[in-house]
């Protein structure tokens, strides 16, 4: 099997963003990779060792990790790699940056089509963005089948069918499609792994690829304006009364 | 005046979408491509679809098949489709435009008052799913309450209810709310994921959020900073969640909430 990963280099979830003229700051703050990608990476692992390795345990299958981003995001992509990924493709052009969705989709499709894998697994959106719209696009733009929100997928390599377990606000549905597919997978699909210190050691050698690419965005930003920040409100111990209280500014505020 | 294609979804959010769009024509599709075409032959101005989990992937496709730029998760919307979105779990708020096609914007559930009328819905035929054979379909079983993302009010719990829920249903089943949780609950086990409330949760917006035992991490807050009114319950008194509170107590959660309770009972 050929597997694509699709991976993201964001700002640390954990740490505060800053938008500069309508566009994420990623100087400021740590560049990590999407945490949500990491599941999607591990379960493109755990599909290549059911079915006897990647070529790095002696095995015939592939991961190739494709991220479009500045340049830095190849350190993103290196622990990616240090997980068990094979190789990386990284698009990065200046004529990227602020690139939307439709600019991201295209140029991941185009990569992906070049590629000629077997199917893509995808995080289910990175955490600076959070549309959760790119598998489903790259999906259309190829004409593949769409197997996203997944939290389950199983493979069978000799019938080439991937079967998945969708799950979303309207319930779950068990569906099957023929490779090729786009898979999108929900955080607690699995439990992503650390990279060993000898995956560490072998990612430092494997190939990370830099192309560039271009792509047209749909969509400009007008303003971004920092929200002022929220003032607190009254704060009170409570000595008893402190439910007859809260009541009382339920009340006030109209909501009960 | 535009002319707005809508997107039909369950009737509340529907209505929102139409209340948003002002003129609008409703149609119900399982084929993007379908939709697509009905707006460009009929020349709409926008097409307007919910910013759901299922709603965002079928305006994506709808996009790729009109090449539109597409906006998610716009919380409004004005009179030329420029759209306003809360970014980084509501620390900023930016205005965007569709500058390529006709705009496909997805609207936030609960961003707008419901239209009182919804126009008669218009099927289209097709479905562009045909890659794909479903094997099963479970729809989610309506709980008695409200859905997290679409709820007026929502009640969470974190680590300080110590995998203890009675105090926060009984809470929340006397407002009528929505539970939801933070990622040290969902961690712990104490609820499933599809209740996490933050960063790689949902992100809410209710008139009324209450967290119970949540101490406040930037994770966290990124999922419910946009709430009308937050109040904070907490025994530590330290806890970051109480600077953006609109109420904080510090206090025994499961006292003050059951307390509460029985007084919102009583009113009744």
């Amino acid at each position: 099997m050929k597997i694509a990963v699709t991976v993201k280099q964001v700002p640390d979830s954990w740490a505060e963003k800053k938008l500069v003229n309508g566009r994420v700051d990623r100087e400021s703050v740590d560049a990590v990779l999407n945490d949500l990608d990491e599941y999607a990476i591990e379960e493109a692992l755990r599909i290549c060792e059911a079915n006897g390795g990647t070529t790095d345990d002696g095995g015939e299958h592939t991961i190739t990790l494709i991220s479009m981003g500045p340049t830095r995001a190849q350190e993103a992509v290196r622990k990616g790699l240090s997980m068990g990924a094979t190789n990386a493709i990284v698009i990065t052009d200046p004529a990227l940056a602020g690139a939307d969705a439709m600019a991201t989709s295209e140029v991941l499709a185009k990569a992906i089509a070049d590629g000629g894998y077997d199917f893509v697994i995808s995080g289910v959106e990175s955490t600076d963005a959070r549309m959760s719209i790119v598998p489903a696009m790259i999906s259309a733009r190829l004409g593949h089948a769409q197997l996203t929100f997944a939290n389950k997928v199983s493979v069978d390599v000799s019938s080439k069918k991937i079967s998945i377990n969708r799950i979303t606000d309207t319930g779950e549905v068990e569906m099957e499609a023929n490779f090729p597919a786009v898979v999108s997978v929900v955080e607690k699909i699995n439990e992503p792994r650390y990279p060993s210190f000898k995956g560490i050691m072998a990612a430092k050698k494997k190939e990370i690829s830099t192309i560039s690419g271009s792509a047209t965005s749909g969509t400009e930003v007008l303003e971004s304006n920092a929200r002022p920040p929220k003032a607190a409100g009254q704060k009170i111990e409570d000595d008893g009364s402190a439910a007859e209280k809260l009541v009382n500014f339920l009340v006030e505020r109209k909501l009960i | 005046m535009s002319k707005v294609l809508v997107v039909a979804d369950n009737a509340k959010v529907t209505a929102e979408l139409v209340a948003a769009a002002g003129s609008a024509v409703v149609v119900e599709s399982k084929s993007a491509r379908a939709v697509a075409e009905y707006a460009k032959n009929n020349s709409f101005d926008a097409v307007f679809v919910a910013a759901t989990m299922d709603g965002k992937e079928f305006a994506a496709r709808i996009a790729i098949a009109l090449d539109s730029g597409i906006i998610t998760d716009a919380i409004a919307v004005d009179s030329n489709f420029v759209t306003t979105q809360s970014n980084f779990g509501g620390s900023y708020t930016v205005k965007a435009k569709v500058n390529r096609g006709i705009p496909v914007i997805t609207l936030r559930p609960n961003s707008v008052e419901p239209a009182s009328q919804i126009p008669e819905t218009i099927k289209l035929e097709g479905d562009d799913n045909s890659l794909v054979t479903i094997k099963s379909v479970k729809p989610k079983v309506k709980g008695a309450r409200p859905e997290l993302a679409e709820a007026k009010i929502v009640v969470s719990g974190g680590r300080g209810i110590d995998g203890d829920w009675s105090a926060v249903e009984k809470f929340a089943d006397s407002l009528g709310a929505a539970i939801g949780a933070s990622r040290a609950a969902v961690d712990a086990g104490w609820c499933s994921h599809d209740l996490q409330v933050g960063q790689t949760g949902k992100s809410v917006s209710p008139d009324l959020y209450v967290a119970c035992g949540i101490s406040g991490a930037i994770q966290h807050k990124a999922g419910m900073q946009t709430s009308k009114n937050i109040v904070v319950i907490n025994k530590d008194p330290e806890a970051p969640l109480f600077e953006i509170a609109d109420f904080g107590i510090v206090g025994d959660l499961a006292s003050v909430l059951s307390k509460a309770s029985e007084l919102i009972n009583a009113r009744k």
